[in-house]
């Protein structure tokens, strides 16, 4: 009869711990969101972790002092087209921040929950910021690699991320696929022939552009990586300057990566206004100047601090329209199923 | 299947005429000690050698991180909704299974077993299609504002999956080895069946179940794949801490990402402290003669 | 309801089988209705949304060059695997049961480490030190071998991944061989190897296949531990769960809910086999 008392008390000692732990989580769960009345989701691609870190208090005290409201932004980051995904299945996102229209394309053709007009909702193609695509060398550059010819040689290892799911990687493509057109007069088969020789240099494709910065600055693969120029800054800033040096290429594609506002979410939860006002606020002064002090081009370089404008290079750059005619093309033509860049990597 | 997890049963014999030339013996203990240490023990010392290499500040500083403390405080409510629910089926098969003989038992066992060989990322992706926006039961669900996937009742669902066989399993061969006897007595001898249960099956199997409510636990809180598909990584909301270390680790802070790792190998290792104990100590009782 | 009203019932339905042994409706019922809702209901709705595609579509998902190329890279590496960790696992459960030296508990104990470690510290843990600047990549970058973010770094982390299933499998049988047939085996002049391999393996062998079957099922299907370490490159180092991912990432839910069923498909294949192989080990060898 020990053993059953024993187990008895086991039991009810079980049940108690059990209970005790899921009303302390209950508690700690209920005080969390209790804290704030509205919370607003921003769902974002890879490399903008830093950039809404800054400017997400600047808004939430921006909201305070013009409503009185206290509110809290939930900020979700992976990559571009991995979370356009998450939204369509159901993330209720307030807004979306991702790396390019195509992908806030495909949330409204899928869902309808976005706006068709979107783009024209919000000044300069609803993009607040732009960006380009530059490489990333170790120090001293190697592989003496100045241009985009130069991740096509044989020998050279090109860290980037996959066109498939990331939106980064698909500016890095579209980079290369522009300059290769220049330099081939047009033509589409040279071109393609370039673009190939590149990823066939390529040992890694990660899934989402901050993947890539990883494998090569933390990692120590590759020779070259092709990256954001804000990532670029960003990680020769995070792993030291004597480490890495950042070769900017006489020609590059203009990013435009784009915000929008997720109506059918927005109307469901209420939460509208501070989305639309969130949205609006990158616009500002105050956020372009967070925005230029995080290596990205503001659209209004008037609001920026000068040293801050003076880091980023002129470089000639070359917009998605001009070349590809536009992100739907582009998107179906090179990255949909059985597309260019399917054809690149057969073997 | 039954005897994977299954704890050895040692024997500490010394059989002279049996045993191999002492330089056989060395170079076979040589070969799996290089090997355990190669592929197990490195990896482990690893972890928490890079998330000390900044001094210990760095590494308890990343605990005091809210986002960090959310995915441990989610991580625990996960753990502390899943495992109950799942040590309760447990109990609740292997009775059914061990106690009775019906037609189809294989094809039940076969079943439960199943989550076992179902690739985590197929567990995760099963819910978004019943609970997706484009899912079965998701459009319906959202116009009365539920919502399943992407919030913390789709992270406890795919973690019910994958930790799912578990405790069945472990409590199944145990509970099959012991028979219907004692059960029958007490009963004869009036006992009502849930106290027989309580009074008589539960001693029987109790280390066996904490064995099992044990490893259910170490994979309920460190479940990667499953969770990640259906979690929407929503800071401070819905990231466990496995996601949480991905996070971090993408945001090049290593030493956090390995510092908050390192939780859940500490976790790991205390469940295998107590899992060496528990064969040690109650050998027969967690595994009864296995059915060899 | 008393015990003896639920014979009667049972006798006249007879399933299960009578028994005085009460509460076989409550938890029998709770069983299938848990096992339903959780697992099967979930998995049912992959197979109706893959039978969208029929065969014919299933087929054409299968052998889509990259999805052919991401499940051979699974399939092959999960095998490669699988046979490396039959051959180690068998060393070390053998030294396990058989030999006494300093640590050997601690060892036993640390067999169980890919059990309970969470997949992505292990992933995170062996890209650290396999990668080009780690503990290990860096010697071995000396010599041009590359194991991190290569089809090699996806067979480490199978590899790990894989080892406690052979070694618990085979460690209890060996334990439990009759010492009496090596000795008449000795007895009768035949050397110590001969023993070994004619007299101590066949026993094992169903249990050494069950533990490979196991660590290949559980291979195939493996994702935390090995996206941080394999390069994830198209057609080279992609496994079949990542690029139900990238599908996913895609929009493309046909394709990643066809590789799915097929993983599925084949997780069913090898339970089959398992039990197949304890069917007839048991008919052979009389255990399992």
């Amino acid at each position: 009869m020990l053993s059953v008392s024993i187990t008895r008390r086991g039991l009810g000692a079980a049940i108690a711990f059990v209970a005790g732990v899921s009303l302390l989580v209950d508690s700690l769960v209920i005080d969390s969101s209790a804290q704030a009345a509205t919370a607003l989701l921003n769902v974002s691609y890879d490399p903008t972790r830093e950039l809404y870190k800054a400017i997400n208090p600047a808004f939430i005290a921006d909201w305070k002092a013009k409503t009185g409201e206290t509110i809290e932004i939930q900020a979700s980051h992976a990559g571009s087209g991995a979370q356009a995904r998450a939204v369509i299945d159901g993330l209720s996102a307030d807004v979306v921040t991702l790396a390019l229209a195509a992908d806030i394309d495909a949330i409204v053709s899928k869902t309808g929950k976005v706006a068709a007009d979107w783009q024209k909702k919000l000044p300069n193609n609803a993009s607040p910021y732009t960006s380009t695509i530059v490489f990333l060398v170790r120090k001293g550059n190697p592989k003496k690699i100045k241009n985009w010819d130069d991740l096509a040689k044989p020998g050279v290892a090109v860290v980037t991320p996959n066109p498939k799911t990331s939106g980064g990687a698909r500016w890095n493509y579209l980079g290369a696929w522009g300059y290769g057109l220049e330099k081939f007069k047009g033509d589409e088969a040279k071109t393609k022939d370039f673009v190939k020789a590149i990823y066939k240099n390529a040992p890694v494709l990660d899934t989402g552009a901050r993947g890539s910065t990883i494998t090569f600055a933390q990692r120590g693969l590759g020779d070259v990586l092709i990256a954001w120029e804000n990532e670029a800054f960003l990680a020769s800033e995070e792993f030291g300057k004597d480490k890495f040096e950042i070769v900017v290429p006489p020609v590059s594609v203009l990013a435009e990566p784009p915000v929008a506002v997720v109506d059918g979410n927005v109307d469901a939860k209420g939460t509208r206004k501070v989305a639309e006002a969130y949205l609006n606020f990158l616009y500002t002064p105050a956020a372009q100047a967070i925005i230029a002090k995080n290596y990205y081009r503001p659209a209004h370089p008037e609001f920026a601090a000068k040293e801050d404008l003076k880091r980023l290079p002129k470089l000639q750059l070359f917009t998605v329209d001009q070349i590809f005619g536009g992100w739907a093309k582009a998107q179906k033509t090179h990255f949909a199923d059985g597309g260019v860049f399917d054809d690149i990597q057969k073997q | 299947m039954s005897d994977a997890l299954a704890p050895a049963i040692r024997i500490a014999a010394t059989r002279r005429v049996t045993e191999e030339a002492p330089l056989t013996r060395y170079l076979l203990i040589g070969v799996a000690v290089a090997f355990l240490g190669l592929f197990l023990l490195l990896p482990l010392a690893v972890v928490f050698t890079e998330a000390l290499t900044k001094g210990a500040g760095a590494f308890f500083a990343t605990f005091d991180e809210p986002d960090a403390r959310a995915a441990i405080r989610l991580t625990l409510l996960v753990a502390a909704i899943v495992v109950p629910l799942n040590a309760v089926f447990g109990i609740c098969a292997a009775w059914a299974i061990s106690k009775f003989s019906f037609p189809g038992k294989s094809v039940l066992i076969t079943l439960i077993d199943l989550p076992f060989s179902v690739s985590p990322v197929v567990s995760g992706l099963v819910y978004v299609l019943v609970f997706g926006s484009q899912g079965l039961l998701g459009p319906t669900l959202s116009s009365h504002g539920i919502q399943i996937v992407f919030a913390i009742p789709g992270i406890v669902l795919a973690t019910i999956f994958v930790t799912f066989p578990f405790v069945a399993r472990e409590l199944i061969p145990l509970m099959q080895e012991q028979g219907t006897v004692e059960e029958e007595a007490a009963l004869t001898l009036g006992a009502s069946g849930f106290r027989t249960f309580l009074t008589v099956t539960l001693p029987n199997i109790k280390w066996g179940l904490l064995y099992g409510v044990l490893l259910a636990n170490a994979r309920a809180m460190g479940e990667f794949g499953a969770v990640s598909v259906v979690s929407g990584h929503i800071r401070g909301l819905t990231n466990t801490i496995p996601l949480q270390v991905e996070i971090l680790y993408n945001e090049y802070n290593i030493v956090s990402a390995f510092a908050l790792a390192s939780l859940l190998a500490g976790l790991a290792l205390v469940t295998l402290g107590i899992k060496t104990l528990l064969e040690w100590r109650y050998a027969g009782q967690i595994a009864g003669r296995r059915r060899h | 309801m008393s015990a003896s009203t639920q014979i009667v019932k049972r006798k006249a339905r007879s399933f299960p089988a009578p028994s005085v042994i009460p509460g076989f409706r409550a938890t029998f019922g709770f069983t299938l209705f848990y096992l339903s809702l959780v697992v099967l209901f979930p998995l049912s709705m992959l197979v109706i949304r893959a039978s969208e595609l029929g065969l014919a579509g299933l087929y054409g998902v299968a052998v889509e060059p990259r999805v052919a190329a991401a499940l051979r890279t699974s399939f092959f590496i999960s095998f490669a695997a699988a046979a490396i960790d039959v051959v180690f696992g068998l060393v070390t459960a053998w030294v396990l049961t058989r030999y006494e030296f300093p640590g050997r508990r601690f060892l036993d104990a640390i067999v169980d480490l890919p059990f309970a470690l969470p997949t992505a510290v292990a992933g995170i843990a062996l890209a650290a030190l396999y990668a080009p600047n780690g503990w290990l990549g860096e010697p071995l970058a000396d010599y041009d071998i590359k194991i991190a973010f290569t089809r090699w770094g996806i067979l480490v982390a199978l590899v790990f991944v894989g080892l406690p299933f052979v070694v618990r499998t085979v460690q209890p049988l060996l334990a439990e061989i009759d010492v009496e047939l090596e000795e008449a085996s000795a007895t009768l002049g035949a050397s110590r190897a001969h023993t070994v391999w004619r007299v101590l393996l066949p026993p094992i062998l169903p249990a050494l296949l069950t533990g490979f079957a196991l660590a290949f099922a559980r291979s195939v299907g493996e994702y935390g531990s090995v996206i941080f370490i394999a390069g994830n490159l198209a057609y080279i180092s992609e496994i079949a769960p990542l690029l139900i991912i990238v599908k996913l990432e895609q929009f493309d839910y046909a394709g990643a809910t066809g590789i799915a069923t097929i993983m599925l498909a084949i997780s069913f294949a090898v339970l089959l086999a398992i039990n197949l192989i304890q069917a007839w080990s048991q008919k052979r060898f009389g255990h399992v």
